[in-house]
């Protein structure tokens, strides 16, 4: 316990300082009110999906959770189950086979709500495009307010595409 | 050249690891699958073409880990009735293969105990095949019937829990069916292919070029082994032969950072799960430092598109090798601290011992690859087994643990950890001088290459045919996932279920490397 400790004291606080928002990500106009925003902002639930990605968006995801990005601080956390989400975080493309699941999420999501697509994939398919397999970008399946490009995007990108979506 | 191992003949696949191809008859397949069997050759690999356009039906393709290198049998299959002995009472690992290749190609394994789909699910329906060239990519079917027969457990007091495919967490979408009673799971049953996006059909309208940054993307925490072992398949159907020693160095400091960062992650995630986030956040940190150092030195945090056929996309200099040094020698310092904190930690202990068990008899018997099989005692590396350049004299130390539970996979990872920066540290400081990339020549319609490389998670594999205009007529890449996931279902028998997350964790098995 006395080396985990010293570990701790150690290594001190890592945390650096949050992004601003970004208005060049948002896809469509601010869907609601400035009231309501001022509540999710300060304890914001968020459920990912994963739609059918290369599983490098998820990489980057988790590191918005690590010490130096530290989403929590911001009030910001994520949860198990839709239904407790305000905001759906999803990465792409959507493949067919998740295309039902995916539609279910965000119904069984309640309302008001919004959707943050990660990725060149699930901005527009990226390299995946759509096919026979795919159906391309999220905003092709459900409502996108922000969409975040970059392959994966940076985990500092993320929380300023999980800002935006929250600010007015 | 004669195989004796086979008593059949092989012809030489140019390319950086041994290689060799040999056509077969259907009728001969299961004998030839019996003598692997008993030479302990190991199945690393199945799937199946269309070769309707070269007038010769379809074909069934197996790839053999044999002691003189990677055995591809080809077996030439009618046109009528695409039918071949089926394997997998041989070689287990074939089940779920030859499902997925009767799903995209149209070729049946017989007497199969499972004739079930596995890939397909609604998107096209049953008696279409994607991965046939009549089968146009844009294809769009109205979503068909997915149901899927799980197999039902029964008797007093048993019930099922279903979860997925989206998870509670960030995870892959897939599908896991317990049955259990009270908290003891008596089964798992997987169902996989939520994430099928149609990769190989999409490399076939790509040229070897482009192909490259596809495969960087079919798993994205194992980029650098994928596009390794691509650019390997291309740079044999070139018939590269004078490579450049400096690109081979790079390519392996690439590879063994990719093994730094995903097993620091995990071993973050191992702690979290045991309810030690001191864990999480300590390794987390340090898997951020290396990713930071990544996109400083190279460009990219995960190292995508750096490996590319011909070479590297970016080289390393002198004054920013010594940033490289400098930073690993103070994450291994940090390394063995955190080692000694776990082994010491009696709580994260008692659930990391004797939890998702699996003997090195059933993993054997199943095929379980990379630092899982190792961590069952299974001794096999492919940088030690064909330890080709940049491998070649390093004296790459074998990690293995001969008890095959949770703590011993988590044994594995520190070892590996540790001599993945030895690697690295070596590699670097004697990087040799000389160009990082070279231009290949044309590839000849009909030529063939195979990658093949030992990834973090186990060995991945490459198989390529050029198709006319150095554009590609069939790539299929083999995740290690696919052997392991099955492995999975046995290592969950009798554990409780709060325990699966960190079973689950401690293979960290790819899905879209398996999807495709």
């Amino acid at each position: 316990m006395y080396q985990l400790l010293k570990q701790i004291a150690k290594t001190g606080i890592k945390t650096e300082a949050a992004p601003q928002a970004d208005e060049t990500m948002r896809v469509l106009q601010q869907r609601l009110q400035e009231g309501i925003l001022r509540y999710l902002g300060r304890a914001l639930a968020i459920r990912h999906v994963d739609a059918g990605s290369c599983n490098g968006c998820e990489l980057e995801i988790h590191a918005t959770n690590s010490p130096y990005y530290n989403l929590e601080q911001l009030g910001i956390k994520f949860v198990a189950s839709p239904r407790h989400a305000d905001m759906l975080l999803v990465t792409g493309p959507v493949s067919r086979h998740m295309e039902t699941a995916l539609k279910r999420t965000y119904e069984a999501t309640p309302d008001p709500k919004l959707v943050v697509a990660i990725g060149d994939c699930g901005c527009s398919g990226g390299i995946f495009g759509e096919s026979y397999a795919s159906c391309g970008s999220v905003a092709n399946v459900i409502p996108v307010d922000v969409a975040v490009p970059g392959c994966p995007p940076s985990p500092l990108a993320i929380m300023q595409g999980i800002l935006t979506a929250i600010s007015k | 050249m004669r195989l004796p191992e086979f008593s059949i003949d092989a012809q030489v696949l140019p390319g950086a690891m041994p290689a060799f191809r040999a056509s077969v008859n259907a009728e001969e397949l299961r004998a030839l699958c019996e003598t692997a069997r008993s030479q302990k050759a190991r199945l690393v690999a199945l799937w199946g073409s269309d070769e309707m356009e070269r007038g010769e039906g379809y074909a069934l393709h197996l790839a053999f880990a044999v002691p003189s290198g990677l055995l591809w049998l080809t077996v030439p299959l009618p046109r009528e009735h695409p039918i071949y002995p089926g394997i997998a009472d041989i070689c287990p690992s074939a089940d779920r293969m030859q499902r997925a290749a009767c799903d995209l190609v149209g070729i049946r394994a017989l007497n199969n105990s499972d004739q079930r789909k596995w890939l397909r699910h609604g998107a096209w329906p049953d008696g279409t095949f994607p991965l046939r060239k009549d089968f146009k990519i844009a294809s769009r079917f109205p979503a068909a019937d997915d149901r899927y027969p799980f197999i039902k457990v029964e008797g007093e007091g048993v019930h099922e829990i279903p979860v997925g495919p989206v998870h509670a967490g960030t995870i892959e979408p897939g599908h896991f069916r317990f049955s259990i009673v009270g908290e003891k799971i008596l089964r798992l049953e997987e169902r996989l292919g939520y994430k099928h996006k149609g990769i190989e059909k999409r490399f076939e309208i790509m040229t070897l070029e482009e192909g490259a940054r596809l495969a960087g993307r079919i798993s994205g925490d194992s980029t650098v082994a994928y596009a390794w072992a691509y650019a390997m398949a291309v740079e044999g159907i070139s018939e590269a032969t004078e490579f450049p020693p400096r690109a081979l160095a790079l390519r392996g400091i690439f590879l063994e950072l990719e093994r730094v960062a995903n097993h620091l992650g995990d071993l973050g995630y191992l702690g979290n799960d045991v309810g030690l986030s001191f864990g999480f956040f300590q390794f987390w940190r340090l898997k951020e430092d290396v990713l930071r150092l990544n996109s400083e030195l190279f460009g990219h945090r995960y190292l995508m598109d750096l490996v590319v056929p011909g070479g590297v996309a970016r080289d390393l200099p002198r004054r920013e090798a010594v940033l490289l040094l400098d930073q690993l020698e103070k994450i291994q310092r940090e390394v063995v601290t955190l080692k000694s904190i776990y082994d010491e930690h009696a709580g994260a202990q008692d659930r990391f011992i004797m939890t998702g068990k699996v003997s090195l008899e059933l993993a054997e018997k199943l095929g379980l690859t990379g630092f899982a099989g190792r961590a069952s005692g299974i001794c096999r590396d492919l940088r030690i087994d064909y330890p080709i350049s940049p491998y070649q004299g390093l004296g790459v130390q074998l990690a293995s643990h001969p008890r095959g539970d949770v703590a011993a996979r988590v044994s594995v990872r520190f070892d590996e950890l540790a001599e993945s920066i030895r690697l690295i540290q070596t590699l670097v400081q004697q990087l040799p001088s000389g160009e990082t990339r070279i231009a290949l020549a044309n590839a000849a319609k009909g030529r063939a290459g195979m990658g093949w490389v030992e990834g973090w998670r186990g060995e991945i594999l490459v198989a390529l045919e050029a198709g006319e205009n150095n554009t590609i007529h069939r790539c299929h890449a083999h995740d290690p996932s696919w052997q392991n996931w099955p492995v999975l279902q046995h290592a969950i028998i009798g554990n409780i279920v709060p325990d699966f997350p960190l079973i689950n964790k401690s293979f960290n098995l790819s899905y879209s490397g398996h999807d495709l």
